[in-house]
């Protein structure tokens, strides 16, 4: 059988680096094809070529047999190549048919449009109302939208630029189910994601990237993940180890804690209680949207509460704002790197500086010691492994898994006695996870108390010691990891709680 | 004073008139803005048209010529300021105020030779039974043919928004350049063309004002307008019929103070002239304190600098 889509020889350089170099590879009709590799290994540039968004300075694509050299995104579609972005393509104020019609080449009437839309998203049981504003869905939503438009066009490829990043298990299981179901009628699937198990349950081949050249071709179904993740990395694979300790006194308690959303679309948090031990490693899993980020928001001190709903060693500090929290050893860093964890526009000296004055004594009567400040950020860049020119480097100018290292690092080295993230491996990858996991258990083990609030629950069940949900707003009841098994997460986020003593045997 | 001196006929069917330069400028930006541009630069458009306007139809003696070279003037202009913000990606705010700056001072240049001419006579357009209607004949029907292009020009500004697929394209890089960017869509040409569109607009609206409204050249005779049109589209939520309301609300207020000096108002006239900039700036406070509802409706990348990249 000959491929449906070939590349041979690839190669595009930007300046001072080679993003992609001789690459080549082929995916066969009705193929899953996993394109694999590290953040800045050139999976970007490959599909972007793919796409005609970027101009390759060698080598050349087939597709269908025929010579495929599209000079831009509308020539691809129409030769039937369609793309999933890995940031949302979508137009927030504008409505889900008019963002279906912006990505296709020739677009039915709208009232046209909008039943293809019914139809389709219902055949391939993506429900999703035409006429919706596209600002107020789900992430999970979001994303049919893009499928929708993808498939509205009958692609024989499909770009998916990772796509299960900001999914809840239960899309991913919905998205996968589409997509055998693509493949079972003819289209290939390009698929790119460093989710090894993923990549194991869903592709038929797989390529491997490491710094712009293809390095490895393997079936991902006979490989293991860590066979899988080593080639991407090029080295053998540290994987986090946990010493089981035994958790300590109880350091941050939360008491039947209530708060309002902070904005119409929140979600309030109804009375929640955790109380997190030195030494231990608590795990709060819970699909997007459940009230994470106000549960952050809260306990970093962004958002106050009554004093006593939030303890500190048995001392409420629930009203103090995130300067005294940092003062008495609660540090936090939240989910958005960009923006919110860091100031994007901002060096890392400066962004060090943010949140390490108080705990490091970077200032002195009121004014800034930069000196100290840089000498901060080049041991958070020395000691997490950060992949940058240098200190005085834009925080936007990083990877997301360099920075998301180095915003994690900034708080672990300022010896926090609570330290309180938000899904701190998101986007990031295999190798910079495993870091960020293992400086996470370390901290623990050095008698810090550790909350993790993560969609990963592969992260939640590898580093935590206690887990619960949020759902809706609620906290389950936590029960010790060891004793949970999937079926009883799955219950737990769906708001359910665990019966652990039937599962626990 | 004496309200009954204030003839309201007279003062409805002038505040169309007065309305019009502000309308034009307003809907052409209105274009600006939902293609993510911020243009500050209205009223150096506004008047540079008025200059080249007033000098084109006063050579040729022909009204026509005079607002095409209007439209013309203004939208090179416009590109001055596209090139600037779209292809050496400049600061929009500081070019916008530059372009204003450098347009009084332009056209200040130019209309030289012109200080004091009388400008050519634009008549009304010939309704027929339309303009002999009581009333309302008067007020609607006996104007001249740019105030009724106004109001087509917000009309199909608004179909063109909303039912076509050129307009579909144009919100969506107003909202997310980076998105319609990966769709394969030209954002720097799209905004380019808005920017003319703008220009042009801008640049129809101010030949309004020297070879209608007043009609003859005098310098910085624009007096503010361009600012009370870039009020108007924050005002109007980015939607074109609500340019048409603010228009006629401003308009309105112009005429009003005017003919409240002329009855002899009690209120010393300095007050009377500021009214309409006053009134912009409550109108501006109003909406943007509404915990950002006028935030929420403008488009999202407005003012954001595109960098293609990739």
């Amino acid at each position: 059988m000959s491929p449906l889509f070939s590349a041979n020889g690839l190669t595009k350089a930007y300046p001072g680096v080679i993003a992609n170099e001789d690459v080549s590879f082929e995916i066969g009709t009705g193929e899953i094809h996993a394109l694999l590799g590290e953040n800045g290994a050139g999976k970007s540039t490959l599909v972007k070529t793919i796409y005609g968004l970027v101009k390759p300075d060698s080598g050349e694509m087939t597709l269908n047999g025929a010579p495929f050299a599209p000079p831009e995104p509308r020539a691809a579609r129409s030769a039937g190549v369609a793309m999933v972005f890995q940031h949302f393509s979508l137009f927030e104020a504008l409505d889900v048919a008019e963002n279906v019609a912006l990505g296709m080449e020739n677009p039915p009437k709208p009232r046209a449009l909008a039943q293809r839309i019914s139809e389709v998203s219902a055949a391939y049981g993506l429900p999703l109302d035409p006429h919706r504003t596209v600002g107020d869905l789900s992430a999970g939503e979001r994303q049919r939208v893009e499928i929708i438009r993808c498939l509205l066009q009958d692609p024989r490829l499909l770009i998916m630029d990772e796509p299960t990043s900001v999914l809840t298990p239960q899309e991913v299981d919905t998205l996968f189910a589409t997509l055998n179901r693509l493949k079972s009628e003819g289209t290939s699937i390009l698929y790119i994601s460093h989710k090894l198990e993923e990549i194991r349950a869903l592709c038929d081949a797989a390529t491997i990237l490491r710094r712009g050249k293809v390095v490895g071709r393997c079936d991902p179904r006979e490989s293991s993940a860590r066979e899988l993740a080593e080639m991407m990395v090029g080295t053998a694979l540290h994987r986090p180890e946990r010493d089981i300790t035994p958790p300590g006194a109880p350091v941050l308690e939360v008491m039947n804690l209530t708060l309002p959303p902070a904005s119409a679309f929140g979600t309030a948090l109804k009375d929640v209680s955790l109380t997190v031990r030195s030494g231990e490693v608590f795990g709060i899993g819970g699909v997007a949207g459940n009230g994470q980020d106000e549960l952050m928001a809260a306990l970093s001190g962004e958002r106050r509460t009554d004093h006593a709903a939030i303890c500190l060693d048995g001392a409420g500090i629930g009203a103090l704002p995130p300067r005294d929290r940092r003062a008495l050893g609660i540090c936090s860093a939240p989910e958005e790197r960009l923006g919110h964890a860091a100031a994007p526009d901002m060096s890392l000296t400066q962004n060090a500086m943010l949140t390490g004055a108080e705990r490091r004594e970077l200032t002195r009567g009121g004014f800034l010691n930069w000196g100290k400040s840089r000498e901060f950020a080049e041991e958070v860049i020395e000691r997490f492994d950060v992949r940058t020119p240098g200190p005085e480097e834009a925080a936007r100018a990083l990877s997301g898994g360099n920075l998301q290292k180095f915003v994690v690092g900034r708080e672990i080295l300022q010896s926090p006695r609570v330290l309180i993230v938000n899904q701190p491996t998101w986007g990031v990858d295999a190798a910079a996870a495993a870091a960020i996991r293992q400086a996470l258990l370390d901290l623990a083990a050095g008698g810090a108390a550790v909350l993790v609030i993560s969609q990963d629950l592969d992260e939640l069940m590898e580093i935590a010691t206690s887990f619960a949900a949020l759902n809706a707003g609620r906290l389950s009841e936590p029960h010790p990891m060891t004793e949970l098994s999937l079926d009883d997460i799955g219950l737990m986020l769906g708001g359910m709680g665990a019966e652990t003593g039937e599962t626990a045997a | 004073m004496d309200l009954s001196a204030i003839n309201w006929l007279t003062l409805l069917a002038s505040l169309m008139v007065a309305a019009t330069p502000i309308l034009l400028a307003g809907i052409g930006e209105l274009v600006v803005e939902k293609s993510g541009v911020l243009n500050l630069g209205v009223e150096g458009m506004m008047i540079t048209g008025a200059i080249c306007g007033f000098a084109a139809a006063y050579n040729t003696q022909s009204a026509f010529v005079g607002f095409a070279a209007a439209a013309a003037g203004g939208a090179a202009l416009s590109m001055i300021f596209g090139l600037m913000t779209q292809v050496l990606m400049s600061n929009q705010v500081a070019t916008g105020l530059a372009l204003t700056l450098f347009g009084l001072g332009f056209s200040a240049l130019l209309g030289q030779s012109y200080i004091g001419i009388k400008g050519i006579e634009v008549s009304a357009v010939p309704l027929g039974p339309l303009a002999d209607i009581p009333v309302l004949g008067p007020v609607l029907f006996q104007h001249d043919a740019v105030v009724y292009v106004a109001i087509a020009l917000v009309a199909s500004v608004w179909a063109f928004l909303k039912f076509t697929r050129a307009g579909l394209t144009l919100r969506a890089v107003g909202e997310n350049h980076d998105a319609a960017h990966a769709l394969g869509y030209k954002v720097v040409l799209i905004r380019l063309a808005a920017i003319g569109f703008g220009g042009a607009c801008a640049g129809l609206g101010g030949a309004y004002l020297s070879l209608v409204r007043v009609p003859q050249w005098t310098e910085g005779m624009t007096a503010g307008a361009g600012w009370i049109a870039l009020a108007l589209v924050v005002f109007a939520s980015w939607r074109p019929w609500r340019v048409l309301i603010g228009a006629y609300l401003f308009g309105g207020i112009t005429v009003l103070q005017l003919n409240l000096q002329a009855a002899g108002a009690k209120i010393p006239v300095e007050y009377l002239s500021m009214s309409p900039y006053v009134i912009t700036i409550i109108v501006l406070v109003v909406m943007s304190s509404g915990r950002g509802r006028a935030a929420l409706a403008a488009p999202a990348a407005l003012g954001r600098v595109f960098h293609k990249s990739g």
